[in-house]
């Protein structure tokens, strides 16, 4: 490993995309996640890469499908309202399968809202904000370095499948400082892309980059295809990490900065004799069912907590499927819960 | 001590933001878990500065501080503010020639230096954040002289290198202040 650094996550998400062999980065600046374009605007052209500050976020989105069209290791970065006007570009990329990474530092919604963190976008995430049947690979890292490692691997993911893949966070995780080691080499997959649009030299056919199949048994097909990916993807990428669960009184489920949140509430409950483990999922899609189903004897209930109205917890009660009552704590608008009022909601669930 | 949760806060341009992320790179330097974070919300727009620094033996839970063991005030709307979540047992360092009124807890321990006042007359005013810093780390024990200065070397650019024996000045001036 390399030296230790004090860096901002924001940053860190730039680095690591840096290392994972992006050389195209296409954005435009929105709070709280600009410093990843001032990063990108910084080191890019050292590295004979391309920067572009685009005219918008639909110009940017429609770079990366540009770029990505031609094989390269592309990244755009923005935050909520960025992300939804790039959904159009998004369902665009899925339709005509090509790998692209996409990061989303969370501001609170709807509308302008504010810049302060929330995790109000995970159904737009995971449920698809764009139109049609198309899944995006959702990684929710919680610390500086689960985003370097994430980062770098969220590259990987996007080449193997031909998908997207998107990082979610929130103001906290870009903005906050947090102690970061590099690798002194990035696991960098190579992946062959014969299907990429790079000229033929006159020497092959030429490969057609698309989204439209106006066949109906055609579009059946390509969509059935994609579903089979999807598949394959739920059972190789899922991503999770389990925290004390195996004796628990009360599972809590949270992503993301929230999860910090958590372990500091599970250490509080020791010591008031109540026994919280912490189920994370680290991809938000594909979500970590099969970790649900093997907890869900386990404790009394469940608690989800999020910066939202109650989002990712429909996948928990999916997951956990009758078993157990799933219970919901939320806050919005950029406030965040303390250890204390996570802590009330576990007693009042458990009657104590 | 051998963990601290640390919140320094004040106007915009008195250095907050900077005083923090030197004390938590000291701390990583002393091998020690650090997070910082600062405020980037709606209350920049209205002229103040905080950040919340976690120095730690173990893992660095949440970053954000419901609670804090010292906090460092640059201005009086600071100390409003933040006053309330000192721990019990915990330390308020403020500049007393900017923050007119005492704290008003009984159950901490209060120190005041006219750090901007001293900043002046040591010819750069930038150095008040530094001076209150000094008396942080002599109370706190949390880092040591040698790191802080190996972390001002690391964060400030070369061409301000020549500003670190001063600077040194400035946490020592700090470190022995008394009233």
């Amino acid at each position: 490993m390399g030296e230790k650094l004090l860096m901002k996550g924001n940053e860190v998400i730039a680095e690591a995309a840096l290392r994972a062999g992006c050389r195209h980065y296409f954005g435009y600046p929105i709070t709280p996640q600009t410093e990843i374009a001032h990063y990108m605007a910084k080191k890019m052209n050292e590295l004979g890469g391309t920067f572009v500050q685009a005219e918008s976020e639909v110009a940017a989105i429609n770079m990366v499908y540009g770029a990505a069209s031609a094989g390269a290791r592309v990244l755009t970065s923005s935050s909520s309202p960025g992300i939804s006007l790039k959904q159009e570009g998004l369902s665009y990329i899925a339709g005509a399968e090509l790998p692209a990474v996409v990061v989303n530092i969370v501001r609170c919604g709807p509308g302008l809202g504010g810049i302060l963190p929330a995790q109000c976008d995970y159904f737009q995430a995971v449920k698809g904000g764009g139109h049609g049947d198309y899944k995006m690979v959702v990684l929710a890292p919680s610390s500086v370095q689960e985003l370097y490692e994430l980062t770098v691997e969220a590259f990987n993911i996007a080449d193997r499948y031909r998908i997207v893949s998107m990082i979610m966070g929130d103001g906290i995780l870009g903005q906050m400082m947090e102690v970061v080691e590099f690798k002194d080499k990035e696991n960098i997959e190579k992946v062959e892309k014969n299907w990429a649009t790079t000229g033929t030299q006159m020497k092959r056919e030429h490969n057609t980059i698309t989204s439209i199949y106006i066949e109906p048994e055609i579009l059946e097909k390509h969509n059935q295809k994609l579903q089979a990916k999807f598949a394959l993807i739920a059972e190789k990428e899922t991503r999770v990490e389990s925290y004390n669960c195996e004796d628990a009184d009360i599972i809590v489920t949270a992503f993301g900065t929230v999860a910090r949140i958590v372990k500091n509430v599970i250490k509080m409950a020791q010591k008031e004799g109540i026994k919280v483990g912490l189920i994370r999922p680290i991809t938000l899609w594909p979500f970590p069912v099969k970790e649900f189903e093997k907890y869900a004897d386990v404790p009394k209930a469940f608690l989800s907590v999020e910066l939202n109205a109650g989002q990712m917890v429909e996948d928990v009660k999916l997951a956990v499927n009758g078993k157990r009552p799933v219970h919901f704590y939320g806050r919005m608008g950029g406030m965040i819960p303390t250890q204390k009022e996570i802590l009330d909601k576990i007693k009042e669930i458990l009657n104590k | 001590m051998a963990d601290q949760q640390i919140i320094i806060s004040g106007f915009g341009g008195q250095g907050i933001l900077s005083a923090g992320r030197i004390l938590a790179y000291a701390g990583m330097l002393e091998k020690k878990n650090v997070s910082w974070l600062p405020s980037y919300g709606p209350e920049m727009r209205g002229g103040t500065a905080n950040c919340h620094v976690i120095i730690s033996d173990e893992a660095v839970g949440s970053p954000i501080l419901n609670s804090a063991t010292s906090l460092i005030v640059m201005n009086g709307p600071s100390l409003d503010k933040f006053e309330g979540i000192v721990e019990s047992g915990g330390i308020i360092i403020k500049d007393s020639s900017l923050v007119e009124r005492d704290p008003n807890r009984k159950d901490v321990q209060v120190y005041g230096i006219p750090a901007t006042k001293v900043a002046f007359e040591m010819g750069n005013p930038t150095f008040a954040n530094i001076i209150l810093l000094g008396k942080l780390i002599e109370v706190t024990k949390i880092i040591s002289k040698e790191a802080f200065e190996e972390a001002l070397k690391k964060t400030l650019p070369a061409k301000k290198h020549h500003m670190i024996p001063d600077e040194m000045k400035a946490l020592e001036y700090g470190m022995h202040y008394s009233a």
